[in-house]
């Protein structure tokens, strides 16, 4: 820790307790803060592409995950490192805006980050660096507009879309099944997508998981899967043309929420509390049978007497039904959620085709179905697998391609993958650099080698020279004009991405490097890090 | 440090540790064969079993499991290693999905991973090897389907089947002398349940006593409980309530209630008005004229005596799965509410004849010729509870492959026959492929064969003569040709009557492709720092 002095040479304290702090300053701060940033991008590199491996996290508490995903790696590592934790945020806020490009948003941060170190040792000021940076993002970004098309997302039964689904599934642990997978996913996201306003929601697709099985046992249900059965054994376990009761209230005496006392003090007074207790249960049933359902969905729990009372009453009934599932099953079937027994009225049921319990394996576990309800198609994913790591690491998968699919339904533009984006940009950009008389130059073009890092990067993991084979695709960029020409991971014998469908969404590349050039740019600004000693 | 030895920041937390590369690859391997090996002596007809001592002070920790089942002992160890936990976890799976063939699915994954390691060795990528295994395992699997045959579920020859996978699946467990009375035993058990696969209905009742000879299959239903002092110890053409109600006292329900008095009059008069409740809710039940009355809660002494006084038998106590099981044997509803006696005929249930009968030296219900004949209960009998756990296990082992059965219907044939077919299905497809992945498809081929040459080995005979041999056989086209286990030769299958179920291959061969290319996509592995905890 450095010491100021006054005029008459005692040490000035700035910082409380400042011998028990840690500081680095100036260059030593920038080049410990890109290391430690580099060291996170270094982990993520090696999942990228199709040919990526992928990576085994053991929880504090010992769990084990196998994973692909960047986001979920990073999170996961539990970093402890102030500068590196910023990619953390910078892969899941790629993952919250996207959901895929998690991975290649932290690499293409790191290989900036490496030619920013250049760079620094070469006495360029940081500012300078950064200001660099920024004009050839913009640069590369209105290039990857020139160069993106727009896809028929309807053509061909939806061929692309799931072409792209595909791209994104293709670097997973499930890309044996990418095609079936990925059909899945395009099926589940038109279903419930509103063509018109260009939107999906995403909360009507439901991801369930049950281990067993395989991945290729994996399935689209349409309507919604609820791990829950019938509150009572004897109860029909299949309802067809159901008419929904979505109650959460629980089927059990009121309990006031101001706190009170009942105090009984005759045996008049005794009996009448007891037979009002009785009525309870009654009336609650009459109000629900009354009202024309055939089904009820509570929120929360039932008392054993008005449990059988359901039963006499021929009401199939279900309990503990989760919060989500309440809203889901309400926006699927039109239900409305009926928080008090008094305001049940038969236009508040939601409709459905059938509801029914269906059983998995040995272990005896049901499930409930709910098919064909009346307002939006809400749909669920059934994903199987040999075990809880496949089963989870297929559920990140899907949730990946869906969010492709609906990006790709918002905005149909596209650009092709095999790092040939990265490269056409970094051809750009490179151009745009000579033309630059300032110091930014050599950002400038640092930015262009940095880009050429990400097909690079692609190449290495597939086990092809990285780089012979992207000064080849470059150079027959250039000659052919043709920005599509990119890393032939897959060993198909064509470079065109176009011939080998490699579709990438034109919003996710954007957001790359827009992303990874602002943290980049945050990083380079830091010149001071005080923090405890023993943080 | 990197290579040029600068220091680097620290990333992680500090006792976190990461394993990148060649390390991590290792690091995973080694565990997940170790694992593999573990189990894989208890493997095959001539398997040993393994003693599960549980650590840590206090009595029940000395409780000791003798076992031989693979989901058992990879269940109850404690393994740090993260690939051999995914190993685990496909072996729970596997318990879960079809009930038998854990052990085979962690020995498979396992192999596959050594062989797995030999061509990383090789410098071969591990990509390139999982596209090999993929190829591979759909040419088993297809294989795997071809060599299956399927009866019609009415047949005899269906019904043969069954009982000779039963012997099967029985053969590598500690009954295994008995197998022919226990296959018998479980096939006729299964059968009852008429296609459904819900085990709940077949009760399996553990006595320690007698020998294992001594277990039985009673096609009535027995309830581990006693009939109440005072009633009738035999009741036939019983009509039965089943009720889950609460027959100590009736707790208001309604929340914030008190009983404040100011008199001892009074509480005279709410402890009557307590008492003429229960009466009533007695009375109530007494409407629907139930011969017996089984509730799940407890009954206290007023309300038992006023039942036992209308010459009503009582049962307390039973507990929830019992009580399902009664409801579904004698077809009776589980009532919670009485006040609708006109009901009766379709909530009570029926049954020919109960009585209190004495096994060993435990009084328990016997509820015989039941309205709805579903239910069935398996009493087990052994020398120690030990053996009775083990025992217990196997059953439902062969319960659970029998009920997948019934529903898949295929079958194939044991002793290795189908390793072996799917194996070499997998070198014919290896001589077919293109690059290096040919390799992946070949060693595909060494870690199925390695399944009966574990079997082999276990059983102490020559296993590469034999594996040779039974290779040749398979070649000439006697294609129902399998190991022999008694003599240590090659047999013919269909001669001997051993069949497995496909499913259960089936599943095995899928979970273990898949855990295997789980382990081998890795190349990083990060440990975070462990949580830390408070000892109290």
């Amino acid at each position: 820790m450095s010491l100021a002095f006054d005029d008459y040479g005692r040490p000035y304290i700035i910082l409380r307790d400042q011998g028990q702090k840690k500081r680095m300053k100036g260059l030593e701060a920038y080049k410990s803060n890109i290391l430690a940033a580099k060291a996170v991008a270094n982990t993520l590199s090696s999942s990228l592409g199709p040919k990526g491996m992928d990576k085994m996290l053991v929880s504090p508490d010992g769990d084990v995950s196998v994973t692909n995903d960047g986001a979920t790696i990073v999170e996961k590592m539990e970093i402890q490192h102030p500068t590196a934790k910023l990619l953390v945020e910078l892969s899941q806020s790629q993952d919250a805006e996207i959901g895929d490009g998690t991975t290649g948003v932290v690499v293409l941060a790191g290989k900036l980050l490496e030619q920013a170190l250049t760079l620094l040792d070469k006495g360029i000021h940081p500012l300078k660096i950064s200001d660099g940076f920024d004009r050839a993002c913009d640069v590369a970004i209105k290039h990857l507009e020139t160069i993106s098309e727009e896809i028929d997302i309807q053509a061909n039964e939806h061929e692309a879309l799931i072409q792209a689904a595909c791209t994104a599934l293709g670097s997973k642990v499930v890309s044996k099944r990418k095609r079936e997978l990925g059909k899945i996913a395009v099926t589940a996201v038109l279903d419930v997508a509103d063509l018109a306003r260009r939107d999906v929601n995403l909360d009507l697709i439901k991801i369930q998981t049950k281990t067993g099985g395989s991945v290729e046992d994996t399935r689209l249900i349409s309507g919604i899967l609820i791990d829950k059965d019938m509150s009572h054994p004897q109860m029909p376990k299949e309802v067809n043309d159901a008419r929904i009761c979505l109650l959460t209230c629980p089927f059990e005496p009121p309990k006031p929420k101001t706190k009170h006392n009942i105090n009984i003090s005759s045996a008049e007074d005794y009996k009448k509390l007891y037979q009002q207790e009785q009525q309870y249960f009654v009336d609650m049933v009459k109000l629900v049978k009354a009202s024309g359902a055939n089904i009820a969905l509570c929120q929360w729990g039932f008392d054993d007497e008005a449990n059988h009372l359901l039963l006499q009453n021929e009401l199939p009934a279900v309990r503990w039904v989760s919060g989500t599932d309440v809203e889901l099953i309400a926006m699927a079937t039109g239900a409305r959620i009926i928080p008090r027994f008094q305001e049940i009225t038969p236009e508040k049921l939601g409709k459905a085709g059938c509801v029914k319990e269906v059983q998995f394996g040995t272990s005896n576990e049901r499930m409930l179905v709910i098919e064909n309800c009346q307002c939006t198609k809400a749909v669920t994913i059934l994903i199987r697998g040999g075990s809880q790591m496949i089963v989870d690491e297929a559920k990140r998968s899907i949730h990946d391609a869906i969010c492709v699919i609906r990006n790709l339904i918002k905005d149909n533009r596209i650009v092709y993958g095999g790092g040939s984006a990265e490269l056409a940009c970094a051809i750009q950009v490179l151009q745009y650099a000579d033309e630059v008389s300032s110091v930014e130059q050599y950002a400038i073009r640092s930015f262009a080698d940095a880009l050429e890092g990400i097909p690079c990067c692609l190449a290495d993991n597939c086990g092809l020279n990285p780089i012979t084979s992207v000064a080849q695709a470059k150079s027959r960029q250039l000659k052919e004009n043709n920005p599509r020409i990119g890393i032939d991971c897959m060993e198909l014998g064509t470079t065109d991405m176009k011939e080998q469908r490699i579709y990438e969404t034109l919003s996710s590349k954007k957001q790359q490097i827009q992303l990874a050039t602002q943290v980049v740019k945050m990083i380079l600004k830091i010149d001071d890090v005080i923090a405890p000693d023993d943080y | 440090m990197d290579i040029v030895g600068n220091v680097l920041p620290q990333v992680l937390k500090d006792e976190a540790t990461e394993d990148k590369g060649e390390m991590a690859r290792l690091q995973s391997f080694v565990g997940a064969i170790a694992v593999a090996d573990l189990v894989k002596t208890t493997l095959g007809p001539k398997g040993m079993d393994k003693i599960l001592k549980p650590t840590g002070p206090g009595q029940e920790m000395t409780h000791i499991t003798v076992t031989n089942d693979g989901a058992t002992i990879l269940k109850s160890m404690y393994v740090e290693n993260p690939a051999a936990k995914i190993l685990i976890e496909i072996s729970k799976t596997q318990d879960e999905e079809v009930g038998d063939g854990t052990t085979t699915v962690a020995v498979l994954a396992g192999e596959l991973l050594r062989e797995g390691e030999k061509l990383i060795q090789k410098r071969i990528h591990p990509q390139h090897v999982i596209a090999g295994w993929r190829i591979a395992r759909d040419v088993a699997l297809k294989r795997l389907r071809d060599i299956s045959s399927e009866n019609d579920i009415k047949s005899q020859e269906f019904h043969n089947d069954l009982v000779k996978i039963a012997r099967t699946t029985l053969s590598s467990k500690l009954i295994t002398q008995d197998r022919d009375y226990f296959a018998d035993l479980c096939v006729k058990a299964v059968l009852r349940l008429k296609g459904s696969s819900n085990l709940d209905y077949i009760q399996i009742i553990k006595l320690p006593g007698g020998t294992i000879r001594d277990s039985y299959l009673d096609d009535g239903f027995i309830l581990k409980k006693q009939i109440t002092i005072g009633c009738k110890r035999r009741i036939e053409n019983a009509k039965i309530l089943v009720a889950n109600t609460a027959m100590d006292y009736d707790k208001i329900k309604i929340y914030g209630t008190k009983v404040k008095v100011n008199s001892m009059d009074k509480v005279a008069e709410i402890e009557a008005a307590e008492k003429e409740k229960m009466k009533n809710k007695v009375d109530k039940i007494l409407k629907y004229q139930p011969t017996v009355f089984v509730n799940r809660q407890l009954i206290y002494n007023y309300p038992e005596q006023l039942l036992a006084d209308s010459n009503i038998t009582v049962i307390e106590h039973a507990d929830f799965e019992g009580m399902e099981r009664v409801a579904a044997a004698t077809g009776a509803e589980i009532l919670s509410t009485f006040d609708a006696p006109e009901r009766r005929d379709q909530v009570l249930g029926h049954c020919d004849l109960i009585e209190e009968i004495m096994i060993g030296e435990e009084k328990m219900i016997k509820f015989t010729g039941c309205k709805k004949n579903e239910a069935c209960t398996i009493v087990l009998r052994g020398s120690s509870i030990h053996i009775l756990d083990e025992v217990d296990r196997s059953i439902h082992d062969v319960l659970c492959v029998l009920t997948t059965t019934v529903k898949n219907r295929r079958v194939v044939w044991g002793g290795g026959n189908s390793e072996m077919q799917m194996a070499a299905a997998c070198e014919e497809e290896a001589k077919k492929v293109q690059g290096k992945q040919a390799l992946a498809i070949e060693a595909y081929a060494r870690a199925l064969r390695q399944i009966p040459t574990i079997i082999c080995d276990n059983g102490g005979y020559d296993s590469a003569e034999l594996i040779q041999n039974f290779n040749v056989e398979l070649q000439k086209g006697n294609l129902t040709s399998g190991l022999n286990m008694n003599d240590g030769t090659i047999g013919d299958m269909q001669e001997l009557g051993v069949k497995e179920c496909m499913r259960v291959k089936e599943q095995a061969v899928m979970a273990a492709s898949e855990a295997a290319e789980l382990i081998m996509r890795v190349d990083d592995i990060v440990k975070c720092a462990p949580r830390k905890r408070d000892r109290a």
